[in-house]
């Protein structure tokens, strides 16, 4: 989907060359851990309790003497798998409702439209509050809220992607052909439209992993005593001015990984040619 | 002192020998005009902007100078540059609605444009823009620079471009394509109010144009361009009666003229693209008076009577009848395949708020229609921008529901909507779009174009389409090698074959084609109509050819139609509606081509 000649672009810009090699080291790490786990990320000890970094824990141990490299390279994982699915369903319903009510477009897409602005307007956190008080804390169940609450900014995107499109003589053409309006959508604006929907994919999935840790932090997310950035950092705020550390790794880790999505996203946008209208959505 | 001076002047691009210019020669006193004339592709636009000493990002000037009264364009500085422009040389854009600021009224825009150049005292502006209007022959001069730029017709928003080109009292004014996109009637004022202009201020005019009827009107001497070199240099009425160079021979010749119906020949094969000639005649190719002196390329020599010329076999001749348009056999009326009856389209019914305030309702696009085509026939459709020829095409096509009337396939009613059509009816009724950039999916590689008719209409198989695909490449006169690029990869003339064979893989009894040729070049729209011509004849498909130039249907049709206003005034034979026609809309339609086109009309080289 993404040729060579596009990767080299993105590489030859340090911007792209940073973000590409974040994401990459990070999504390795992610993969790999489990296999070179210096110490059991789980395994408590009243004797090694708020540890400073040393050579046998070089990222220091926490508030229940838990080693902190093994968790802080394990606390993405969930946050990660969750933010994938939900980017999928996002994606998946966005893409499809924004696509068509480009071209299905006068009224029902005006009134869909403000359907849209009405549910846009609810905080996502707030639904995902009411649900997980509802339903109960279970990562499974994320999926889907998280899903419907982040697809509706994909709508935007998609359908003021397709409107640049749908007035086009080949759209026409092919109306004029004959041919459905699924074909229609799927053979002649999806073409268009995949690169500037790829890149807001991957825009949204590091929104998600920002919403998925936040939701952890609060208690709402990802359970212990699995290891998680987002719990990590609310199980060591207590602490900070006497261990720093214990918040400071999860949270550069979550930092990096951020910054480096956004910044291999823009060079991707760049590269391909729809950074500006990716703009002009965003305005 | 000479005002423009261009020696050997080379521009290529940056780090490699492909050469867009090169050696380009001449010089231009006050008052005087010069054309460039060429396919695109041939270097001519990059020319012109060297003049202002302006080159395209990923070019460079490599050898040569471009002297403007008296300075080198490479060595002035850029504050001195800054006033040279506007000051002593000027542009009129290609497309004045892309040029102007769409959000800033346009007296402010042409305030802007003098006051850049700090020539004219703030005080005065006011006055000079108002001055400046009623000099470009602008209704209500003191009132118009309070409108936008979408406010205006296109020909206004030209004239407003070419105000601020004369702002600041340019000593050159460079025109590139003035008229392009303007209709005939509009472009004959354009191109009289830069006459007007021109013997006026005394300034020297450089145009580029594809369009030869343009710079016939306006330049006293052509450069005809091809592959970036100067190939014919001469007196305007000169090249046109007697052209030498046998480019330039088959470019006049490729013309529509109205005074002669027919198919106008076509040159075989397409320019080598921009930068890559090699060592001989780069035209030699295509030529075929080509020998073996011609593997030497020819250098720009004098021709006795005036002129210059780079070619070892000129043809000296003039444009002799077997090169002039073969007349299209008309065709025997045959039963009508499309009948239309008392075709009604109106815009979106008024609201209910303007229903309240009783405004009227706009006039409709199409007052009552009534229109057939015969079996085998083509028929032309012509008309300004706005008279509704296109809505007509749209509503047969399903695509523009009328409010009234009907419209006929072989004698069974044609649903309004596309979405009503059974496959059938779709598949014997196609449309060919006005500018294949746009109708063509960039996405697809020619092989899924013209796929997509053949799996909808036929359910062919992979192998079927692949076998049939290549049939309608070789039909449309393109190399199967075509199949496997997107239309990026190809020049306009091939996209629009493309879009033609992806009309014909669907065997239609009816294609309808709307402007197919406005957005090509007159060569490439010679082969095009050609194409058209041949394919709709040996299959015995109908056309209904619709065009806003009265010559190109007169070249193609067997019988026009010409519509005004949403009705359609005059109808008959091409030929005869071209040299008798009756009604007064007709005879100025006729009028204004011949006034765009005609040479022996003016006189040259006077100021």
């Amino acid at each position: 989907m993404i040729g060579a000649p596009i990767l080299r672009v993105v590489l030859s810009k340090p911007s792209g060359a940073i973000g590409v090699t974040l994401v990459v080291g990070h999504v390795m790490l992610a993969v790999l851990s489990p296999l070179v786990l210096p110490h059991d990320p789980i395994a408590q000890s009243a004797d090694l309790i708020l540890q400073m970094p040393s050579l046998s824990y070089p990222f220091g141990t926490d508030r229940l003497g838990r080693d902190i490299l093994s968790r802080v390279m394990l606390g993405g994982r969930a946050a990660m798998l969750i933010a994938t699915l939900a980017t999928l369903v996002a994606m998946v319903w966005g893409t499809v409702v924004g696509l068509l009510l480009a071209l299905i477009g006068g009224r029902i897409d005006t009134h869909m439209m403000r359907i849209v602005d009405a549910l846009s307007s609810i905080p996502g956190i707030l639904i995902v509050m009411i649900f997980v008080a509802a339903l109960g804390v279970g990562a499974a169940a994320l999926i889907p809220i998280l899903g419907y609450s982040y697809g509706l900014s994909v709508v935007y995107i998609a359908r003021a992607a397709a409107l640049d499109f749908v007035a086009r003589d080949f759209v026409l053409a092919a109306q004029a052909r004959g041919e459905a309006r699924s074909t229609i959508l799927i053979r002649e604006i999806l073409p268009n439209v995949r690169d500037t929907l790829a890149v807001q994919g991957a825009m949204q999935w590091s929104w998600l992993m920002l919403g998925i840790t936040s939701l952890s932090f609060l208690g709402l997310g990802v359970a212990p005593p699995t290891p998680d950035w987002g719990l990590m950092i609310a199980d060591a705020r207590g602490v900070m001015p006497t261990a720093p550390w214990a918040v400071l790794w999860p949270m550069a880790m979550l930092s990096t990984l951020i910054v480096g999505v956004n910044l291999a996203a823009d060079a991707f946008a760049k590269a391909l040619g729809v950074d500006q209208q990716l703009r002009t959505v965003a305005a | 002192m000479t005002l423009l001076r261009v020696q050997d002047l080379t521009i290529s691009r940056t780090g490699s020998d492909a050469h867009i210019v090169r050696s380009a020669n001449f010089a231009l006193d006050s008052g005087q005009t010069l054309g460039i004339a060429g396919e695109s592709g041939c270097g001519k636009s990059t020319l012109l902007l060297a003049l202002m000493g302006v080159v395209k990002p990923g070019l460079a000037v490599t050898g040569g100078l471009v002297h403007v009264m008296g300075q080198d364009l490479r060595l002035i500085a850029p504050e001195a540059m800054r006033r040279l422009r506007g000051q002593s040389v000027a542009m009129v854009p290609q497309s004045a609605a892309m040029a102007l600021t769409p959000t800033m009224r346009v007296g402010a825009q042409l305030a802007e444009a003098m006051a850049v150049h700090d020539a004219i005292p703030p005080d005065t502006i006011a006055a000079r823009t108002t001055t400046l209007f009623a000099r470009v022959r602008l209704p209500e001069p003191d009132q118009i620079g309070a409108r936008y730029p979408h406010e205006l017709s296109g020909g206004q928003m030209q004239r407003v471009a070419i105000a601020m080109a004369l702002a600041c009292g340019p000593k050159l004014l460079l025109l590139d394509e003035p008229t392009t996109g303007l209709d005939v009637t509009t472009q004959a004022g354009i191109l009289d109010l830069l006459d007007e202009l021109r013997r006026e201020t005394g300034m020297a005019m450089v145009c580029v144009s594809h369009d030869i009827g343009v710079l016939a009107r306006l330049t006293a001497q052509v450069a005809v361009m091809y592959a970036g070199r100067i190939v014919e240099d001469r007196p305007t009425a000169n090249l046109l009666t007697r052209p030498a160079h046998p480019y330039a021979r088959a470019l006049m010749a490729s013309v529509p003229r109205i005074e002669s119906p027919g198919l106008p020949p076509s040159i075989h094969g397409s320019p080598p693209p921009p930068g890559e000639t090699g060592r001989g005649c780069a035209f030699a190719p295509r030529c075929s008076r080509a020998h073996a002196a011609c593997e030497e390329e020819p250098a720009l020599s004098p021709l006795t009577e005036g002129g210059r010329i780079a070619c070892h076999a000129p043809d000296h001749g003039p444009l002799a009848p077997t090169e002039m348009p073969d007349p299209v056999v008309a065709q025997e009326a045959g039963a009508p395949i499309i009948a239309v009856r008392g075709l009604v389209v109106q815009y979106r019914r008024a609201s209910l708020l303007s229903r309240l305030t009783r405004r009227s309702l706009p006039d409709p696009v199409l007052a009552g229609i009534s229109l057939t085509l015969a079996k085998g026939e083509i028929l032309g459709l012509v008309g300004e921008s706005g008279s509704g020829k296109s809505t007509i095409l749209r509503a047969i096509a399903g695509l523009w529901p009328p409010s009234a009337g009907s419209i006929t396939l072989d004698g069974a009613n044609l649903p309004a909507r596309v979405t009503e059509r059974d496959r059938t009816a779709l598949r014997r009724v196609q449309v060919v779009f006005q500018n294949p950039d746009a109708s063509l999916n960039p996405r697809h590689t020619v092989r899924e174009i013209l796929a997509q008719p053949l799996r909808l209409y036929f359910n062919a198989s992979p192998t079927e389409v692949e076998a049939r695909a290549r049939r309608l490449i070789a039909d449309v006169r393109l190399d199967p090698a075509h199949l496997g690029r997107r239309p990026a990869q190809l020049s306009g003339g091939e996209r629009q074959r493309v879009a033609l064979a992806r009309a014909f893989a669907a065997e239609p009894d009816v294609i309808l084609c709307d402007e197919v040729t406005s957005a090509l070049d007159v060569s490439v729209q010679a082969s095009v109509l050609a194409l058209i011509h041949d394919l709709c004849h040996a299959r015995g498909t109908s056309c209904l050819f619709v065009a806003h130039d009265l010559a190109v249907v007169a070249a193609l049709c067997d019988r026009v139609a010409v519509l005004h206003r949403g009705r359609i005034v005059e109808e008959g034979p091409a030929r005869t509606v071209c040299s008798t026609p009756e009604h007064p809309y007709t005879r100025s339609l006729i009028e204004a081509v011949r006034r765009a086109s005609d040479v022996r009309a003016h006189s040259f080289g006077e100021s």
